[in-house]
């Protein structure tokens, strides 16, 4: 996994509250098997309609994403941090996310901000002002900034310290893996196997 | 201070806990189907990783599965690459699969508790947002995404931190005509579709008491709607029933020692939950949703919502979007809906008493003439079950198209799916945009009001329909 330690990129302004991961990518893309070749997909219900964001040529290069509250609802599926990623965003902001979405792009380096909801909605003018406009996010400094405006960005801790490393999730636990071996050890042998 | 439920699980599974990082979980039983593992099967061979505990993981094919035609092959080539591949996957990895044609193929969500695989105090997992079903039996269970699927897979465990825990109090009594689909639809109203975030939800009091484990499931299905990772329900003698005697329930002393320890597994009197919410029972109706997320319900009774009552900004232009892609006017009588399609079946509602309860209903009638109903069980079991007690009959004979089991049109992976602008009344528990085919229009019910709504093909309740034209099943012809 790449390090994050800080990006600056287009930022794209999405004014939707409560965007789903239907929205981010529908059902029928995740019959793929392959792990890229998401870009196509995202928001692809959105992306007919020509007044969509993304298909507003200054915005099409983005990579920071500001949307609404509550981003990355509804199902779990890691297509939409694929997706995402495989467009080219490296990161995305909003003032609350899904739990399960905030986690899946953690362990793909895609970095989710805490904003308020105040600073998003100045980022949004900026951004619709002058359609164009780079942001950075700095995940050392924890904060986003975009022309005038430095908004403090919330990220916990253990993430930021696993981006900032570029660090994957299974070589971590395997490092524990007699202490795994040790608690296996002392299962109650009531619980159940699906192996005979 | 005493402990919460979900908290004595959650410490019974720690295997690691360090300062600064999550805690290190173990994965009693880890569930898998074809959509969301084929990225993390392809993650292991890349690292050169094995499957550490096979004998804690099930697989069973679900999402693609057409329910149609099932002994030919998948007629679409990409689902069927994805079945292929899982298949290949299992077998390379030792990993038991249930594929499409096995007796104990099915919702991932609705074989795990089939088998008795599903018991008190487990942690499970699945790649699966539903996963959130099992938490009926007091288990804490949650989905989780394909690189934690992959991580699963190779370590048995998972890195998490700690959930905040949420009591949601359900007191009083259901009334005839209620069910816990219309709770779980209610509380979702109420606390909204982020009001659970960072929580596990604890149901109880005595309208939670008083339902089957299948009326449970329901309810702790539909806990992530409320963005909540979890929903839990203490087990007592309604869940060990259930357990005892399934395939891999324990046995022998084996029982009683695990019964032992289930009957530990319910909240201190002197544990503190971090929020509470309390819904009462008697007062609730039949919910239906009328927007494009499970949030946006309302009483049967009531009429569309005017987007300008809403309070918030982000609310009101939510609303008015939901009521654009829903092409409903405020005002309109919710009763007044016509739909186009009825859908019975998914992981919240395609269980035997879900099939029982909607046959009851339509038993003797014929459905609305323009309305198409399909009824779809929740696992091939189910709908054996259902067959040897003639309710394929009474579907049938109703009008409705009876199918192999399945999510189907629950999400449209499979041919299963609303055309554009068709409209439906679904047992299922996403209303998303589109998240029946594209440009589908979804409303959430209960299965009664499913078949209430097969019968007049506007939402309807079993309370609006005409006396039964046939006698009651005493005198059955
Ligand atoms: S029935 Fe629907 S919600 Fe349940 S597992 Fe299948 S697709 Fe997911």
């Amino acid at each position: 996994m790449d390090k994050f330690i800080r990006h600056t990129g287009v930022g794209v302004p999405l004014r939707y509250s409560n965007v789903d991961t239907d929205q981010i990518i529908p059902a029928v893309y995740l019959k793929r098997v392959s792990r890229t070749g998401f870009e196509d997909a995202l928001f692809s219900a959105w992306r007919h309609d020509e007044s969509f964001v993304l298909n507003h040529p200054s915005y099409r290069s983005g990579s920071v994403l500001v949307a609404g509250p509550d981003f990355g609802t509804g199902s779990s599926r890691e297509h939409a941090v694929w997706a995402l990623k495989d467009y080219g965003f490296k990161a995305v902001l909003s003032a609350r996310f899904a739990d399960i979405f905030r986690g899946n792009s953690g362990k793909q380096g895609l970095l989710t901000g805490e904003l308020d909801q105040d600073d998003i909605e100045r980022i949004w003018q900026v951004l619709e002002d002058a359609p164009g406009t780079e942001v950075t996010v700095d995940l050392e400094q924890r904060e986003v900034r975009c022309a005038e405006i430095v908004a403090p960005m919330q990220v916990d801790d253990y993430t930021r310290w696993r981006l900032m490393e570029g660090l994957d999730d299974i070589g971590l636990t395997m490092r524990h893996i007699d202490e795994i071996a040790d608690f296996e050890a002392s299962r109650p042998s009531h619980k159940p196997r699906t192996l005979a | 201070m005493g402990k919460t439920l979900a908290e004595k699980v959650w410490d019974a599974h720690v295997v690691r806990r360090a300062e600064g990082a999550p805690d290190l979980l173990y994965i009693d039983l880890h569930l898998v189907h074809e959509v969301t593992s084929p990225q993390a099967f392809e993650g292991l061979r890349l690292a050169g990783r094995q499957v550490r505990r096979p004998d804690l993981t099930l697989a069973t094919e679900d999402h693609n599965t057409p329910t149609l035609d099932i002994d030919k092959p998948i007629a679409d080539l990409t689902s069927r690459t994805q079945i292929d591949t899982l298949r290949r996957n299992c077998e390379d990895f030792g990993i038991r699969l249930h594929p499409l044609g096995d007796t104990e193929q099915g919702i991932v969500h609705v074989v795990g508790p089939q088998l008795g695989l599903t018991q008190p105090g487990m942690t499970v997992v699945c790649g699966d947002s539903h996963t959130s079903t099992h938490g009926a039996f007091g288990a804490l269970a949650f989905g989780i995404g394909t690189s934690e699927v992959e991580h699963v897979l190779a370590t048995q465990t998972l890195p998490l931190r700690p959930f905040k825990t949420m009591a949601i109090n359900v007191e009083g009594k259901l009334r005839p005509g209620t069910t816990s689909k219309d709770i779980i639809l209610a509380v979702i109203a109420k606390i909204g579709t982020g009001g659970g975030q960072g929580y596990v939800l604890e149901y109880r009091g005595e309208a939670i008491r008083s339902l089957s484990m299948e009326a449970r499931m329901t309810i702790c299905n539909m806990s992530i709607e409320a963005g909540a990772r979890a929903g839990m329900i203490a087990p007592d003698e309604t869940t060990f029933e259930y357990v005892q005697g399934r395939p891999h329930a324990p046995k022998g002393k084996e029982w009683d020692a695990a019964l032992e320890y289930w009957k530990s597994l319910r909240t201190d009197d002197d544990a503190e939950f971090d929020t509470e919410v309390t819904i009462d029972a008697e007062e609730l109706e039949p919910y239906v949703t009328w927007g494009t997320n499970p949030g946006q319900g309302l009483p049967l009774s009531s009429a569309v919502p005017d987007p300008a009552s809403f309070a918030g900004e982000a609310e009101r232009a939510a609303a008015e979007r939901a009521l654009e892609y829903m092409d409903l006017r405020p005002g309109t009588p919710l009763r007044e809906i016509t739909v186009d399609t009825v859908f019975i079946g998914s992981c919240t509602n395609g269980r035997i008493e879900d099939l029982r309860a909607a046959a009851e209903i339509v038993k003797g009638r014929r459905k609305a003439d323009d309305v198409r109903v399909l009824v779809v069980p929740g696992s091939d079991r189910v709908r054996l079950q259902a067959e040897s007690e003639g309710l394929d009959k009474i579907f049938t004979e109703f009008g409705a198209e009876w199918r192999f089991a399945g999510c189907s049109m629950c999400l449209g992976m499979n041919p299963d799916q609303l055309s554009p602008g068709e409209r439906s009344a679904s047992t299922s528990n996403r209303n998303f945009e589109g998240r029946q085919g594209k440009g589908g229009r979804t409303h959430l019910v209960s299965p009664l009001v499913a078949a209430a709504t097969g019968v007049r093909g506007t939402l309807s309740s079993p309370a609006d329909l005409d006396p039964t034209p046939l006698p009651s099943r005493d005198h059955e012809h």
